[in-house]
């Protein structure tokens, strides 16, 4: 059989280029009646009355008081309501559902609906929250001797902005209820997130509660929490109409008042010795969680834990915060906390290059981790740490460092710029996670004449996994992987094997089929259905201790380097992207082409984070809010990337893949802002850097 | 009282009494049961909607079924089992086009268009031919190496 990396045509493919693969909007539910969400006007309020008027018959109202269960969304926390009808946190947080068989009655009705509210007193700058959903704290030397003896201490504050999802399919779901059982159907990255929330909603027990993801039409983090939130709502509109009811949002409502990335404000603060060493770094980051606390206490985490990127400096201090916003509650996004930091300290180590006369890399290189290091929180990179390869395959392809130094000197109308960026991704969930909370399962079931299904609840939402997944288990069984089933899940029939969330899927759930394959394939009986069940192994690791921040905060690394390069046009501010090359080292790729599709489309996504895709609030609501107005890239934005992969096999990992699609994004921002500093020789603290930004740089230089 | 509206779709002539003002994406989705073109957007940004009217790429969210009388609509359905598609169909895949899938069918007949246009575009005419297709999975670049991959197997076809 062929090598697992080489590439196959997708199973998906043909169903989704002819048109046929059904989305949720694209189904039709018999006797379905459809909803629309009621949202509050206030930022923060409490809410005095709702005055309905009379419904027509066959419309109804869906509200807190018809939650049978607790009318809170299970994610993290229980602070989110299902239904807030007696207090709201921020603009657009949904009040009531409005059901009913036509939209045009449903919007009317929603017109004429009028909620009173007595309004309070709202928090919109982070700066000025006073309550946080989490806050945590690690040190690693003795940062304050390290500042005593420091001969000059560098110190700067980064912004980094929202950012959007902006997947192509739209949130929607639909809630059904049959026979004593309440479904829920939809777009979505994790159904066991849903299906647990849908069970606290109801009060009802597990086996009252069936989940269905239905072709996902991207999600990069956005479909992670926020399905938990609208599938809680459908499930209590279902049950209590006994239809089913459809709930599929407008782009506007979905960009206005779905989760996105967390904005960031992080204080960088260097201290050197006389020789020019960093002998400290002291951290502090806030994030802005907005007015729920969803999955901001991981995020966070993970956005700590790249504070200090890829290098190893003796004493860190290392501190943040996610705080409370009366705006609508941020949540996951590719890369989850750690891109705001890696652009951040990949930044900082630029500008400190810049103060002590040396080029970024020449500071970088002294710094790099390397095998067998410990890791900032005390844990160890104990695989191979190959960052010196790949940097040098980037100057391979990219001529980086020479045309770094010819492009700092050049004068001229359209000034040419390159940056790079070096940076890292923790495959897994942070810490613990996957042990205590995650206690992944999979199964594979064999029929009778020898068909092998994959039976896990991870989702393909565009990243693959319908291909790669049964690429693992064919490799095993050697057997074709078109003869291997994985449906979209159901709950009904599969195991909870985790989310899709964190890059974990190809190694965490990938190892697990692969295991799962072996024993199959040892122990095969012809004629007989066999279900082999694996249950999750923590890897034999530094154990991480959550207070302490402490530990092993991932099981392996995967590794990035990337270079952009630009041609900024100093009179107009535009900007034009002329060359991307990144090397990554994700393992080995289950697969070359699908492993190129990460590539290409998260390096563009960090593209965007970093250069157009500008979202700003104005009084607690978001000015930007349509694919008008919120600017992602286009095909004439962008290059063809040039990448090349460098082998790292991980026994972690199925045939030595580590996780690979968070940190396609990750790099692409700060590489960007080295590229703009190399350019025009300004100094970038913020991102997006878009045309104004330039402009105005330009103008005071 | 509404007026016979006669509309063609993928070939096949179709009269209705919906109002004139409905969107024609909506027509073929709620009334045809033809879901190949989706809603990205619903104000032309994103071409997810995109058919193909009289030759030319248009946003069907943007276009009223009372203007496109007469004229000849073709949807990804109606593109399936002619050559043109086999070919696109085979270059996506082989090119790894394709993730979510959502923006797809109109990914094709933006490509489709445009080769009908010039059947050997450079790398900048299919930039320029896709642009008002937005894709959030690929980077574009995948599907840009698809359509001019497509577009040599495919000589002589558009």
């Amino acid at each position: 059989m062929d090598d697992i990396r080489k590439s196959v045509i997708k199973t998906d493919h043909k169903i989704k280029v002819d048109g046929s693969a059904k989305y949720i909007a694209d189904i039709k539910f018999k006797n379905s009646l459809h909803a629309k969400t009621l949202r509050s006007e206030k930022a923060k309020a409490m809410i005095k009355n709702i005055i309905i008027p009379e419904l027509k018959d066959g419309y109804y109202i869906v509200q807190g008081k018809d939650v049978p269960g607790l009318n809170k969304v299970k994610v993290i926390q229980n602070d989110m309501p299902i239904f807030s009808d007696t207090e709201v946190n921020y603009i657009g947080e949904p009040i009531l559902l409005v059901v009913g068989p036509e939209l045009k009655e449903i919007i009317e009705i929603l017109n004429e609906i009028k909620v009173e509210y007595e309004e309070d007193i709202p928090v919109f700058d982070m700066r000025e929250a006073k309550d946080a959903f989490a806050k945590y704290e690690y040190e690693k030397g003795n940062i304050k001797d390290a500042f005593k003896k420091a001969s000059r201490v560098i110190e700067e504050k980064f912004y980094t902005g929202y950012q959007e999802q902006a997947y192509l399919e739209i949130q929607g779901v639909v809630g059904s209820y049959e026979d004593g059982k309440t479904s829920v159907y939809g777009s979505m990255q994790c159904p066991y997130y849903v299906k647990n929330a849908v069970i606290q909603a109801l009060g009802c027990s597990e086996d009252e509660v069936r989940i269905v993801q239905t072709t996902t039409g991207g999600g990069f983090g956005g479909k992670e929490d926020y399905p938990s939130l609208i599938g809680s709502q459908v499930a209590v509109a279902a049950y209590k109409l006994k239809k089913p009811v459809r709930l599929i949002l407008e782009r506007i409502e979905d960009m206005s008042y779905s989760t996105k990335r967390h904005p960031a404000l992080l204080k960088y603060k260097s201290a050197l010795d006389e020789h020019d060493n960093i002998i400290g770094m002291d951290v502090d980051i806030t994030l802005d969680g907005g007015a729920y606390a969803t999955l901001s206490s991981v995020v966070l985490q993970r956005s700590l834990l790249c504070a200090i990127g890829v290098y190893n400096i003796p004493n860190i201090k290392v501190n943040g915060k996610v705080v409370k916003t009366n705006t609508p509650p941020n949540g996951a996004f590719r890369g989850f906390g750690g891109p705001q930091s890696t652009f951040a300290i990949e930044t900082h180590m630029a500008h400190v290059a810049n103060e002590i006369k040396c080029t970024p890399l020449e500071l970088k290189n002294k710094y790099f981790v390397k095998t067998g290091d410990n890791t900032s929180t005390g844990g160890k990179f104990s695989y191979d740490v190959k960052l010196e390869e790949m940097i040098e395959k980037a100057e391979e392809i990219s001529d980086f460092s020479d045309k770094y130094k010819k492009y700092s000197n050049e004068k001229g109308i359209i000034k040419k710029g390159i940056g790079m960026s070096i940076f890292l991704h923790g495959c897994g969930f942070t810490g613990s996670g996957e042990r205590d909370f995650i206690k992944a399962k999979v199964k594979l079931l064999k029929s009778k004449d020898g068909i092998v299904e994959i039976l896990v609840a991870n989702t393909d939402m565009g990243q693959g996994l319908h291909t790669t997944f049964k690429k693992i288990v064919a490799k095993v069984l050697d057997k074709n992987y078109e003869d291997i089933i994985y449906k979209n899940p159901d709950t009904d029939r599969v195991p909870d094997s985790g989310p899709t969330a964190a890059s974990r899927s190809i190694m965490v759930v990938g190892k697990l089929l692969e295991r799962a394959a072996l024993r199959l394939k040892e122990n095969w009986i012809e004629r007989q259905e066999q279900i082999i069940e694996e249950n999750y192994k923590h890897p034999d690791l530094i154990p991480w201790d959550i207070e302490k921040f402490n530990g092993d905060a991932y099981p392996s690394y995967s590794w990035g380097v990337n270079v952009v390069e630009v041609e900024v046009n100093t009179i107009t501010a535009s900007t034009q992207v002329t060359g991307i090359y990144s090397v990554f080292d994700i393992g080995i790729p289950i697969d070359e082409t699908i492993m190129e599709g990460q590539i290409q489309g998260g390096v563009i996504q960090g593209l965007g984070y970093a250069s157009c895709e500008n979202m700003e609030r104005k009084d607690g609501r978001l000015k930007q809010h349509s694919i008008t107005d919120y600017i992602i890239p286009t095909s004439k934005d962008v290059v063809n990337i040039k990448n090349v992969l460098v082998d790292n096999p991980c026994d972690l990992g199925p045939f030595g893949a580590k996780g690979a699609g968070e940190l396609t994004l990750v790099g692409t921002a700060p590489a960007y802002a080295d590229a703009i500093e190399n350019a025009l020789g300004v100094k970038v603290n913020k991102i997006p850097i878009t045309p104004e930004w330039i402009m105005e740089a330009i103008v005071n230089e | 009282m509404n007026k016979t509206i006669t509309l063609k779709i993928n070939n096949k002539t179709i009269t209705t009494e919906e109002n004139s003002t409905k969107r024609l994406l909506d027509f073929l989705r709620e009334d045809m049961d033809i879901t190949g073109p989706k809603e990205g957007c619903g104000e032309g940004e994103c071409g997810a909607c995109a058919v193909i009217i009289d030759k030319e790429l248009v946003n069907s969210c943007l276009v009223t079924i009372g203007s496109v009388q007469e004229k000849e609509i073709t949807t990804v359905e109606g593109l399936r089992g002619t050559k043109q598609f086999d070919i696109l169909e085979k270059c996506f895949a082989e090119s790894g086009a394709v993730q979510c899938g959502f923006c797809t069918p109109g990914m094709i007949m933006a490509a489709h268009a445009l080769l009908s246009k010039i059947p050997k575009p450079t790398e900048s005419d299919v930039r320029e031919g896709i642009s008002g297709n937005l894709c959030r999975c690929t980077g574009y670049n995948m599907i840009i190496n698809g359509i001019l991959m497509a577009a040599k197997r495919g000589d002589g076809l558009w």
